[in-house]
């Protein structure tokens, strides 16, 4: 096949392989693929996270011949896929604690060099919560020494597993259990934003990529970049949340893509501290659009709506645009 | 081979003929001689296969230590003070886990207010945690249970620290008698744990455990620390076979049991403490020292052996439970509940403060004659007067304010400012 398929002609990201070649066909499209999160866990219908897990370690196995361990943070991620004796995972799986996971990535790692098994290699995954904040020493240790770790975001931008709380990564005026919408300035702050994937390539480690659960194919492929690489690689993939962010089962898909055409979540590739890819926005959206559809920005749009707010969180959107280039060159 | 060396040096090559597969390491005094010189052996090739993780907190080190244990690799390493608090939820994680991580706590004490000498303060805080705790009296011992340690914890499934005293042993130069590699090779088989972190066989470790089972896993947890009551001392025996010393065990006392008076204690201190029973038993005071050389699991029934015919016990401890007094003597009570055996507690050495042989005199004298209660908390050569003075002053203008700046602003010295 000589001409270049572009997916978006099909009207969604997430099928059409039976147009493209075999080797580019999704990692999810192939009957052998391993089931690595498989089915019968307890996420809630539209969960974002079990959707971008499933892929990212389905890709993993297939990018490592099934030679892949996995270190989870605690959160919802390790709640719904192990509740004792069960368990989802079909890859040698540990959970440690909460804030941890990249300092038992290393760990794995280490043990793997010393018995020889280079061959084996090492994810280590959580949410934003265990990523951003209370993990976050771990993260920048095993990116400083360059361990040979994958490790993967899964950013829901909050605390969902303790029933929604503000966490770094939540966005300005989000409405969260702790961050309500009442008082002067209903719900979270408008601060100075914490950037887990501009930290980590600051790092200057050998790869850095954020993905969306709306762009399945971008996301595997992603992962397979990310294993052609030795040392440590940083994956952040925003993965929307129905119970948290107030939103339609049916929609994290929708909302990942707006995310993206907003400009609100730049989608990048990064290798040793440098940008080298940029997915492009394709249908540029107002901000507007992506809140509306999530109760959690819902006093934004009562009865005396807070355009001014709304205009701080689209003048962040243009910032992003302008700063990773997200428009196609007019 | 024998020779004069640094306490951490000696541990540092101990831990290194045990062959451990990844050392992590975050630099905390006491401890730091002992990783530096891992690194080392590292480097130069003298310890291989072994990886030498530099990480940026205990925390990490600790969570280094338990993936790499759960990969199927023998883990070492080593804190102090603080590092223990800072390490205190993956402390209880390694032994909810059952990784046989081995891990040297170079005893310190905790802040506020910083102090970075010797006491207990540290290992008496975690002592409910689910490790293995041996403490040594000498370099020699501490050389010793390192390499008992791994065997124990790799037997039983769980983590195991050896305690030895900051600064007091780990910077001492002693003459110690490190083993040689092929004698540590016959003594410690390869690490061979039942289930790995292994793409071959895949499994999945650190489950969310609900009501229906977690008390069952606790209870297996326990009922692993109790067997080593059973272990440690067939190891310490295996080991004096091996090695042609005694080392290790549950406990000792010197020189023999069935004395009026016992002196109980843990670590370095034993050393001066048996001195001074040299000394009194040559004027005719029948007194011994009991050494606690395991102290997790508790040791309930051989204490209860070794004790139940004194007088009088005195628990000369390097640690207290604020708000309710001392930490061994509570279990030593415990151990001889029912016997009329009066126990007092003595608090000693905190934060660095010397035990002198003078001290120790003084209150064997007091404990002797009557002149403490059995019962009553006993703070060696404290400064009664300047506690009083603070109590008083607290008494008369109850404001809030930080105990160690409170006596300073009270004796009209300001550490800071020009006013």
């Amino acid at each position: 096949m000589s001409e270049t398929i572009k997916l978006y002609q099909l009207g969604t990201f997430a099928v059409g392989n039976r147009l493209l070649d075999p080797d580019d066909r999704s990692v999810q499209a192939d009957v052998e693929r391993s089931n690595t999160l498989t089915s019968g866990h307890r996420a809630c219908q539209g969960c974002g996270e079990a959707l971008g897990a499933r892929y990212v370690l389905d890709a993993a196995m297939r990018a490592t011949a099934g030679n892949l361990v996995a270190a989870n943070a605690t959160g919802c991620l390790e709640v719904f896929s192990t509740p004792y004796p069960e368990s989802s995972w079909q890859l040698p799986w540990l959970h440690s604690l909460f804030g941890n996971a990249p300092a038992v990535g290393s760990g794995i790692a280490a043990a793997l060099r010393a018995k020889g098994r280079t061959d084996v290699r090492v994810v280590a995954q959580g949410g934003d919560g265990g990523t951003l904040d209370i993990g976050f020493a771990c993260l920048s240790g095993m990116f400083e020494r360059n361990d040979d770790v994958l490790y993967v975001c899964y950013d829901n931008e909050a605390y969902m597993n303790t029933g929604v709380q503000r966490s770094g990564a939540t966005p300005p005026a989000a409405r969260t259990a702790n961050t309500k919408p009442v008082g002067d300035e209903p719900g979270n702050v408008f601060g100075q934003g914490k950037s887990a994937p501009l930290i980590a390539m600051a790092h200057e480690i050998p790869y850095v990529a954020t993905a969306t659960v709306a762009d399945l194919h971008d996301l595997e492929r992603k992962v397979e970049r990310a294993m052609e690489f030795r040392g440590a690689r940083y994956l952040h993939v925003l993965v929307p949340c129905p119970l948290g962010w107030g939103s339609a089962a049916a929609d994290t898909i929708r909302i990942a893509r707006l995310a993206r055409e907003t400009g609100l979540f730049p989608v990048f590739e990064a290798e040793r501290g440098e940008v080298v890819n940029v997915s492009k926005i394709r249908g540029r959206v107002p901000v507007e659009e992506y809140l509306r559809a999530q109760r959690r920005f819902a006093h934004l749009f009562g009865e005396q709506p807070r355009t001014d707010v709304i205009e701080r969180i689209q003048a962040g959107a243009d910032r992003n645009i302008r700063r990773f280039g997200l428009l196609e060159e007019m | 081979m024998r020779s004069q060396i640094e306490g951490s040096q000696a541990v540092a090559r101990a831990v290194a003929l045990c062959r451990p597969e990844v050392v992590s390491a975050y630099p905390i005094s006491p401890q730091t001689h002992i990783v530096e010189a891992l690194s080392d052996l590292v480097r130069t090739g003298e310890l291989s296969p072994c990886e030498y993780l530099m990480v940026e907190s205990e925390f990490a080190a600790l969570s280094a230590a338990i993936g790499a244990s759960a990969a199927g690799a023998r883990t070492y390493t080593a804190t102090a003070s603080q590092g223990l608090l800072y390490m205190a939820e993956a402390l209880y994680n390694a032994s909810g886990l059952g990784l046989p991580i081995v891990m040297t706590i170079a005893n310190r004490a905790i802040g506020a207010p910083i102090n970075i000498w010797n006491d207990h303060s540290d290992v008496m805080s975690q002592r409910d945690c689910g490790w293995i705790q041996l403490f040594a009296e000498s370099n020699q011992e501490a050389v010793d249970l390192h390499v008992q340690a791994f065997a124990l914890a790799e037997e039983l499934s769980l983590p195991v620290t050896v305690n030895m005293d900051g600064f007091v042993l780990t910077h001492a130069v002693e003459p110690v008698d490190l083993p040689s590699q092929a004698q540590v090779d016959a003594f410690l088989p390869p690490f061979e744990p039942r289930q790995v972190l292994d793409p071959g066989e895949p499994v999945t470790i650190g489950a969310m455990v609900g009501p229906e089972a977690f008390t069952e896993v606790k209870v297996l947890m326990h009922a692993k620390q109790m067997q080593a009551l059973d272990v440690v001392p067939r190891i310490a025996s295996d080991f004096e076979d091996a090695f042609g010393r005694g080392s290790g065990g549950l406990l000792r006392t010197y020189p023999r049991e069935g004395a009026d008076t016992v002196v109980v204690a843990l670590g370095s201190v034993l050393g001066t403490i048996d001195e001074v029973v040299d000394e009194l038993r040559a004027e005719n005071v029948d007194v011994a020292a009991l050494g606690i050389r395991c102290f997790r699991p508790w040791p309930l029934e051989e204490i209860r052996q070794a004790l139940q015919g004194a007088r009088r016990v005195i628990v000369l401890e390097k640690a207290f439970a604020v708000g309710i007094g001392g930490i061994v003597g509570q279990n030593v009570r415990l151990a001889l509940s029912g016997l009329p055996v009066p126990v007092f507690d003595v608090v000693a050495g905190l934060g660095g403060r010397p035990i002198t042989k003078r001290s120790l005199h003084t209150l064997l004298a007091d404990v002797l004659h009557e002149r403490i209660e059995p019962n009553q908390l006993t703070f060696l050569d404290l400064d009664r007067e300047l506690v009083q003075r603070e109590l008083h002053r607290v008494s008369q203008s109850p404001r809030s304010g930080p105990h160690a700046e409170n006596i300073l602003r009270d004796v009209g010295t300001v550490a800071a400012g020009s006013h």
